[in-house]
This record gives C-alpha cells, sequence and structure tokens, in this order.
C-alpha cells in the first residue's frame, strides 16, 4: 500500500490487515511503556488546511507512539487564495523531508492531488478531504464494531452485521469511506436520512436507503448505530436550506432515550464526534453504557499507527 | 506571417472528402477548379490525399485580451486558431473589460486585424458587466466597425426572463442573435462537476443537467413567443437535445451548438480529480454524449464551437474545487470531430464543412466566411491530412496556455495548410516547403 | 550436506531433551514463561509447556506460553517489503520477575533475538531471559548465544534451513536446502 486515500481502494484483504495490525498496535497501548521504535527517523507532516485538533492530535500520538518525528504545518485560510497553492505548501515540506504527509483539506480530491499529481513523492494519508472520504474514521470505527460485535479477532470481518448510518450523508466523508469500508467487510448498510440530503447517485451504491430513523428501527435488526453530525448551516441557508429546522430533524431522525431503548440489547451507539448534543443525539442516548464513542477515539490511535506503519516502515515503493 | 499573396494551386485535393479537383487561388479568391487555369508563377501543392474544408469558423472562443493577456492574447488565440484550421472566430465577452460597449469591441475587432491571422469578430455581451441585470448598448456595439451581430453573456446565464426577453425581442433590429449560456445559477451553486454517480462517490458539488434544460426549454419559448432567434452555446444533455428537437419542429428560430470535449468525454474523466476536465458546463454521461451524437446527425446541433478557454497552469494544477473552468479546443477540435464522428460513420467530412463552417458562418451573420469552395469565392480554405495521426501533446501547442483535456491522445488526422482569403495562415512543417 | 536432517521422531526427542534441561537448569517451573518467536517459535514454545506441564502437573501450559511478535523492533524494516505483524500474547500476569524462555525454530544471524529483547523489554522486566532453539545454524553477526539448542548445524552461507512443522506446514521435518541468497534471520 503506497497511500491510504479512499476506502473503496481497500480490498477485504487490505482491510483486516489494517484492522489486525491496528488489533496488535491496541494490545502495545495497554502497556506500561506504550512507545515502539518501528518509525525511528522517519518524519510524518500533518498538514491540516482545516482546523482540526482532535483528529491531528491522534495522528500526532499515534506517529510519536512509533517514533516518529511529527511536523505540524496547520495552514488556515482559503485553498482559493493564490498565496499559498497546494502544491507549494507540499513541496516545501517534501524539501524539510517529509517521509509521510497526512493532510485534511477542504476540498474533495486534494488528498488524491497530492499523491498522484507528482509534486511529492511522500507517502499520503487522507484525514478528510471535503466531502470525499476520511478513511481512517471508516477504519476506527470498523475496528469498533469488530471489537464489540465480532470479539476483535484478528482475520475477521464484518459479516452478517447490520450498520445504520445516520444524518446527512450528502455532505458526510464519514458516511462515504464507512458505505464502502463496511460493505467490503460483510456488513449490511443502511443509510437513514432526509430526501435532501441524500447525494443523486446513492441508489446505485450497495445499501439500503430509508427516510426516517423509526422507519430504519422498524425495518432492520441494528447491530451498530452510527449517528453523523448535523451542520446547523445546512439547515438555515434561507431557502436553499436542507432541512426546515432543527426541532423537524431531531423529531425524525435524532436519537433519543426512546428510540434508544427500541434497539435491540447488543446495539452499539456511535458517533464520530463531535457531538452535537440534543440535535442528532440526546445526552441520555450519548452518554448510556452502549456508546461507544469514547472508546472510538482510543481506537482511532491503534488505527492510524497501523496505518502509519503499514505505509512508512517498509522499504520505499517505486 | 509571410507575405505569401503568390497564387497558389492545389492539385488533386479532395473537396469536401467527396470530389477531387484542383484549387487554383489567387488575389484572395477561388480563381478556378483546374490547374489548367493556374496562372504562370503559381506556387504548386501536390493535395494527394488531403481533404480540403471551407474555412472553419468558431462561434464560440475565448481570446482572453483584454484583461487575461497572461492565459492567452489575441495573437496567440489567433495562432492557435489557424493551427486549427480556424479563419474566422467569435472571440466571447467576458474580458476585463467586459466587452459590453462599442469601444471594447472596437478595441478587439482592431487588434485581431492588426494581427492578421485570423478574422476575430467579437461578441457583444447582453447585459453590462455580465451582471444580468441591464441590457447593454446591443445596438451601438451593432454599429460598431466590430459590426457585432452575435451576443452572449457566456460564462453567465442571462437567467432572468424579463431580461433574456427584451434581449431577444432588442436584436432583431440587426438581425442579431442571442447567445445563451444555460445554466440556471440558483441550482449551481458552487457546482464543481456533473451531479450523478460519479459526484456521489467523489463528493463534488453536483450540476444538475435540469438546471441547462430548465433555461433551454425557457428560452426556446420565449424566442417563439418573440419571433426572435435564440443560440444554445454548448449543449451537454440528452434532455437538451430532446428539447430543441421539439422546438425545432414546432419551427422555433433556435440553434444549437456542440463542444468537441462534450462530444468525446464524459464525467468518468473527473475521476482522479485532475482539473484539466473541470469545464462549464461539466462533461456528462456516456448516454449524453450518445444523444448529442444523435442530435448531431439529425441536424438538432447545427455547429460544432470549441468554447476555446485557456487558463494559467497554475489555475489548474491545483485541487478540483480551487482550479478553473475550461479547456482549450481549437488546435484539436477537427481531430477529435473526425476520430468520434467522421471515423465512427456518424457524419461526412461535407457535413464536417457545415457544422465547422457554413453553419457558424451563417448564424453569425459573418460575409465571406462559410463559402462553397467554389470559382470566384473568397479562397478561404482549410486542408486537412485524415491519415495524419499524432499525439497531444500541450505543451508543443500554439495556445499561450496548456489546459487540453486531450494530452496524451491519438488523433487520427490534422490540419495541414490554413488559408485566409488566399494568404496561408498556417503550415504544417511537411508543408513549409512548399508554401514557404 | 543437503536434504532432511530431521525428521519427526528426531524433532520430538529434540524437544523433550530441551523441556528437561529447561526444568533442570533452572530448578522447577516456577516463574517460567515460554514465548514463541512468530511464526514457527509460536507451536514450538507450546509443545514445550506440554512438555513441562507433563513432568511438572502444576505448570499450566496454556496460561505460561505465547508469543512476542518482533517486527516492530527489527533493524531491518526500511529494506524490505512491508511486513504484517504477528500476535503477541503474554500471561495476563505480565512477565514481570519471570523467568522468561524464548522460543524459535532457526537462530542464524541473532538479529531476530536481538529484536526480541527489545520487544521483552517493552512488555515488562523478566528476572531472566534464556533461549531455546530447535537449530542453530552458526553465522551470527551479535554477540548471542542460545542457552538451549535442539540439533547444531554447521552450514554454508549459501544454503537456507528449513523447518516444517505439522502445524503450519502439515509435515515434520528439518531439510537444508541450496539457495542463491544466503538466508539471514
Amino acid at each position: 500500500m503506497r497511500h491510504l486515500l479512499s476506502t473503496k481502494d481497500l480490498s477485504r484483504e487490505d482491510a483486516i490487515l489494517i484492522l489486525d495490525t491496528a488489533g496488535e498496535m491496541a494490545k502495545t497501548q495497554e502497556r506500561e511503556n506504550r512507545k515502539l521504535p518501528t518509525l525511528r527517523g522517519k518524519t510524518v507532516v500533518n498538514l491540516f488546511f482545516e482546523d482540526s485538533t482532535r483528529t491531528r492530535t491522534s495522528f500526532e500520538v499515534a506517529a510519536k507512539r512509533l517514533s516518529a518525528d511529527v511536523i505540524n504545518f496547520s495552514a488556515k485560510g482559503s485553498s482559493v487564495a493564490k498565496g499559498e497553492s497546494l502544491k507549494d505548501t507540499a513541496q516545501t515540506l517534501q524539501a524539510m523531508g517529509s517521509d509521510g504527509v497526512v493532510i485534511r483539506h477542504s476540498a474533495s480530491g486534494a488528498a488524491a492531488r497530492l499523491a498522484t499529481s507528482g509534486w511529492i513523492s511522500s507517502a499520503v494519508v487522507n484525514a478528510g478531504d471535503g466531502t470525499h472520504q476520511h478513511p481512517t474514521q471508516a477504519l476506527l470505527d470498523a475496528f469498533t464494531i469488530r471489537r464489540h460485535l465480532k470479539g476483535g479477532e484478528a482475520g475477521e470481518g464484518l459479516d452478517g452485521l447490520t450498520v445504520a448510518i445516520v444524518g446527512d450523508v450528502l455532505h458526510s466523508r464519514v458516511a462515504r469511506s464507512n458505505v464502502w469500508l463496511l460493505t467490503t467487510l460483510g456488513a449490511k448498510v443502511v443509510l437513514v436520512c432526509p430526501p435532501t440530503l441524500v447525494p443523486i447517485g446513492a441508489e446505485t451504491w450497495p445499501v439500503d436507503i430509508v427516510h426516517s430513523l423509526d422507519a430504519a428501527l422498524n425495518g432492520y435488526a441494528i447491530d451498530a448505530l452510527m449517528m453523523l453530525r448535523i451542520q446547523l448551516e445546512r439547515m438555515t441557508g434561507g431557502g436553499a436550506a436542507f432541512f426546515p429546522s432543527p426541532a423537524e430533524y431531531t423529531r425524525l431522525f435524532g436519537l433519543d432515550g426512546s428510540r434508544l431503548a427500541r434497539l435491540p440489547q447488543h446495539t452499539i451507539v456511535m458517533h464520530p464526534g463531535p457531538m452535537n448534543r440534543g440535535l442528532e443525539i440526546s445526552a441520555e442516548a450519548a452518554d448510556s453504557p452502549r456508546s461507544v464513542v469514547v472508546e472510538q477515539v482510543g481506537n482511532g490511535i491503534a488505527v492510524r499507527m497501523a496505518v502509519l506503519y503499514l505505509l512508512l516502515a517498509g522499504e520505499e515503493v517505486a | 506571417m509571410s507575405a505569401t499573396t503568390t497564387p497558389l494551386v492545389i492539385t488533386g485535393v479532395s473537396l469536401y472528402g467527396d470530389t477531387t479537383a484542383d484549387l487554383v487561388i489567387a488575389k484572395g479568391e477561388i480563381v478556378s477548379l483546374s490547374a489548367a487555369d493556374a496562372p504562370a508563377k503559381a506556387r504548386t501543392l501536390d493535395g494527394k490525399g488531403l481533404v480540403a474544408l471551407p474555412g472553419l469558423v468558431d462561434l464560440h472562443t475565448h481570446l482572453r485580451e483584454p484583461g487575461k493577456e497572461a492565459a492567452e492574447t489575441i495573437e496567440t488565440g489567433s495562432r492557435s486558431a489557424a493551427a486549427g484550421g480556424y479563419v474566422a472566430v467569435h472571440a466571447m465577452a467576458n474580458t476585463t473589460p467586459v466587452a459590453d460597449s462599442a469601444g471594447v469591441v472596437e478595441q478587439v475587432w482592431n487588434r485581431g486585424r492588426e494581427v492578421g491571422l485570423v478574422d476575430v469578430f467579437p461578441v457583444g455581451a447582453v447585459t453590462v458587466g455580465l451582471a444580468g441585470e441591464h441590457l447593454a448598448e446591443l445596438g451601438a456595439m451593432a454599429l460598431s466597425a466590430a459590426r457585432v451581430r452575435v451576443f452572449s453573456d457566456d460564462g453567465m446565464c442571462v437567467h432572468d426572463p424579463v431580461v433574456m426577453r427584451r434581449a431577444l425581442e432588442y436584436v432583431k433590429t440587426f438581425d442579431g442573435v442571442i447567445a445563451q449560456h444555460a445554466q440556471d445559477p440558483r441550482l449551481t451553486e458552487g457546482s464543481q462537476m456533473n451531479e450523478g454517480i460519479v459526484s456521489a462517490e467523489l463528493g463534488l458539488a453536483g450540476w444538475p443537467a435540469v438546471a441547462e434544460e430548465a433555461i433551454v426549454a425557457r428560452d426556446c419559448l420565449l424566442a417563439e413567443h418573440v419571433g426572435s432567434r435564440v443560440h444554445i452555446l454548448h449543449l451537454s444533455t440528452s434532455r437538451s437535445v430532446e428539447i430543441v428537437r421539439w422546438a425545432k419542429a414546432r419551427g422555433v428560430t433556435v440553434t444549437a451548438e456542440a463542444t468537441p470535449h462534450h462530444i468525446a468525454l464524459t464525467d468518468d474523466n473527473a475521476r482522479g480529480y485532475d482539473a484539466r476536465f473541470k469545464v462549464n458546463p461539466p462533461l456528462r454521461t456516456q448516454e449524453d454524449v450518445e444523444a448529442v451524437h444523435a442530435g448531431i446527425v439529425d441536424g438538432t446541433i447545427d455547429v460544432i464551437g470549441t468554447d476555446h478557454a485557456p487558463h494559467a497552469d497554475e489555475d489548474k494544477d491545483c485541487e478540483w474545487a480551487a482550479a478553473a473552468f475550461g479547456m482549450i479546443g481549437l488546435e484539436t477540435a477537427l481531430g477529435v470531430v473526425q476520430k468520434t464522428l467522421v471515423e465512427t460513420g456518424k457524419v461526412t467530412w461535407r457535413d464536417v464543412a457545415r457544422l465547422m463552417s457554413e453553419e457558424p458562418a451563417r448564424i453569425g451573420r459573418i460575409e465571406g466566411h462559410g463559402r462553397p469552395l467554389a470559382a470566384g469565392e473568397p479562397a478561404n480554405v482549410t486542408l486537412v491530412d485524415p491519415k495524419r495521426a499524432w499525439s497531444v501533446d500541450p505543451a508543443a501547442m500554439a495556445s499561450r496556455s496548456h489546459n487540453s483535456p486531450f494530452g496524451g491522445m491519438e488523433l487520427p488526422g490534422r490540419v495541414v495548410a490554413t488559408i485566409l482569403r488566399g494568404t496561408v495562415t498556417y503550415a504544417d512543417e511537411s508543408m513549409r516547403g512548399s508554401l514557404a | 550436506m543437503t536434504g532432511a536432517v530431521m525428521a519427526a521422531p528426531d524433532i520430538a526427542r529434540a524437544l523433550t531433551r530441551i523441556a528437561h534441561e529447561i526444568l533442570e537448569r533452572n530448578g522447577g517451573a516456577d516463574d517460567l514463561v515460554l514465548l514463541g518467536i512468530p511464526t514457527r517459535g509460536l507451536p514450538l514454545a507450546r509443545r514445550l509447556a506440554e512438555r513441562i506441564a507433563i513432568v511438572e502437573p502444576s505448570f499450566d501450559a496454556d496460561a505460561r506460553s505465547g508469543g512476542i511478535d518482533i517486527t516492530m523492533y527489527r533493524d531491518d524494516l526500511g529494506r524490505q517489503p512491508t511486513r504484517s505483524i504477528g500476535a503477541t500474547t503474554v500471561p495476563s500476569a505480565g512477565i514481570d520477575d519471570a523467568i522468561v524462555v524464548l522460543v524459535d525454530d532457526v537462530l542464524n544471524s541473532g538479529r531476530t533475538i536481538r529484536a526480541a529483547l527489545d520487544a521483552i523489554k517493552d512488555v515488562g522486566r523478566p528476572r531472566a531471559v534464556q533461549l531455546a532453539v530447535l537449530v542453530d545454524r552458526g553465522h551470527r553477526e551479535l554477540p548471542i548465544r542460545a542457552d538451549f539448542v535442539g540439533k547444531n548445524l554447521p552450514t554454508s552461507r549459501s544454503e537456507r534451513v528449513s523447518v516444517l512443522l505439522d502445524e503450519i506446514d502439515h509435515e515434520e521435518e528439518v531439510r537444508i536446502l541450496r539457495s542463491e541468497e544466503g538466508g539471514a534471520k
């Protein structure tokens, strides 16, 4: 694997390799000495054009636990501004000696451009590009689901499980990454969202689509319920708003105590964070024992360690 | 430009790909179709294997001057046009300043004549500053030295129906035509590529087909209602073709254009996020491409226009959302048309003459262009070698910009010479010996 | 010499002897932990643990044997294609103050064992670390030696030692093969 840009590129074998590796990495994180010497001498650059302390910190910790050096580059401002083009920034960092670049950018395809344009020769990890993909999020989601519902066994996929993803799929890179990864691993995916927030073209995806959370709860034995964050801007853009009001969204799609109670006993509740408590998820649901939100964060480090290891430890692929 | 006004005889050339004849050219005219009538001291060119077409006319070019000379100038654009076989181009009005006044169109007109490689016909803006609110002084532009007959806000849509109605009515005064860039702005806010299966996967904001079709339908009906001509630029969807077909059947005076990239490429090309494929209107689906082909074959679509849109490298060598919309196309148009339409048997070279010379000249109401290849006619000729295969290399093109989506593509034939009123404005290396 | 050098009975006898040697050297099975190095060190550690449990019934072979993956500590990571990481399983009580017996199939350059010592250091602090190998083929590149050896096999660098075990290869044999590249381990 040369880059990690999209979960659509991962075969089942690739995905399971990453999850199994993450499993071993997770074990090392339970020891007293959590550091490994594996990437000593390698440099990882966090190239974050969008604010994200959580994801950036997660990658930073992952890199440091593998003894890599980390450079944090936070480039504020629109990518359209001529002043600092993506190309120039990337080439400057490569000149400083980066082995791997972790990039988060507001433009879909930015990671792919970085990887294939010939501007740099480092390995590229997509930490979120526009509304396109956020592969390490989907991987840590899959890892979390596997741990809870498949015993975390190495070599296992997610066969036979049903995962419901609720929220703004149209604008969600987390949703897109999960759709491809979860189905590759054998899970059934149900998208739950208002018709205004489903992309035209999603009807060709290997998923079911329903338009209310109640319909999903009635129609499926859900094993993992993934709530996506709703951006309030989508609700309030004048006539072009995707949804009439936050209250209406919560009524039809919000996870509250009563909907929580209708889920099977073993069902886990997930959220990529940060949560809008009271909007897409009630405080009761967020804090219930079924919620694995905090664990997702910890699993993120193990998964990102696995990705960095697999991309950077071996000899450079031509 | 060398002073090649000495008489020229092209022997044994295939006119329109149909009949073999000789072209005897002297004093800017086709004097005869028989070499026997050649004047003394004429240069001779062996035209065996070549196809002669009436000089190509582009109804849709962006020359960028004034204002964006870093991407293209009237001079470099003229050179690019001549290399593509064009003897006349219509320079769109979205320059800086906008060509919405007699002053600016005359400036473009004069510069074109100064360069002298191609007849540059400036297109006048429909609205002041392309803002879509107030009609520009269409009459002043029509009466200026540039004699503007084609008006367009291309780049922007004349979206206000009342403004479009007024414009359509107004140009009847001087037999002008409004050329519409059909794009409902509200449905396409922030759009990046065709809305469909590919955009859903790539996470790029969609440009729905209906945003084009709704405007096309509206403008056909408006043109019918006020009894005026309307020309639809860069038709790209199957339903747009159906709408124009329906309108024509009712007798609406609508004409339509398709670009080479819309007949050859699809939205699948956006995978990989290479912004060379970012264009407005966007590349559509294979189904749309087939419908456009069918529209060209049955006459629903009247012309091929390049929509040559040069952009500096940094405006394309970046992430998709930051990239400019547009592709250059003057030098590849004929090759792409040959590959996708002629070699597939969908059109003949005679059709190509109609699509790329006769009809554009007729719609633009320009004299002396799109004329038959016959004695007594102006010597505006494009010579094509349909067997000269070549690989597209954007770095080697005459255009100042390199944003061609066809880089690396093999095209089956190319223009070997372009003649404007008897003067050779472009000659391929293989011809230079004969035509020096 | 090429071809088979140990058949199934030879392997079994060697392992039985090693198990007794481990007990003799350490005065019993108290605090013993057997950690195999993946891949083939794992079943060998398991077998040794079972043999020890036969002699010392209070020894819990399941709980006191496991594996330690050394991939992340190798000194040659950047010179090879990326390797997958094997499983590390240590007793839940940890290895602090234990006598850890590392188990591997072939001892060659010693680099694997050096990596294993680094890996062990990050897991805990054993009282002692000892090394048991089925085959010692010489060609040490580091000052590492085995405490318990099944068979000493002098080989030339151009030869390769191949250990086949039932659990993984569905046959039992140790053989020497000629190889163009000497196998460094």
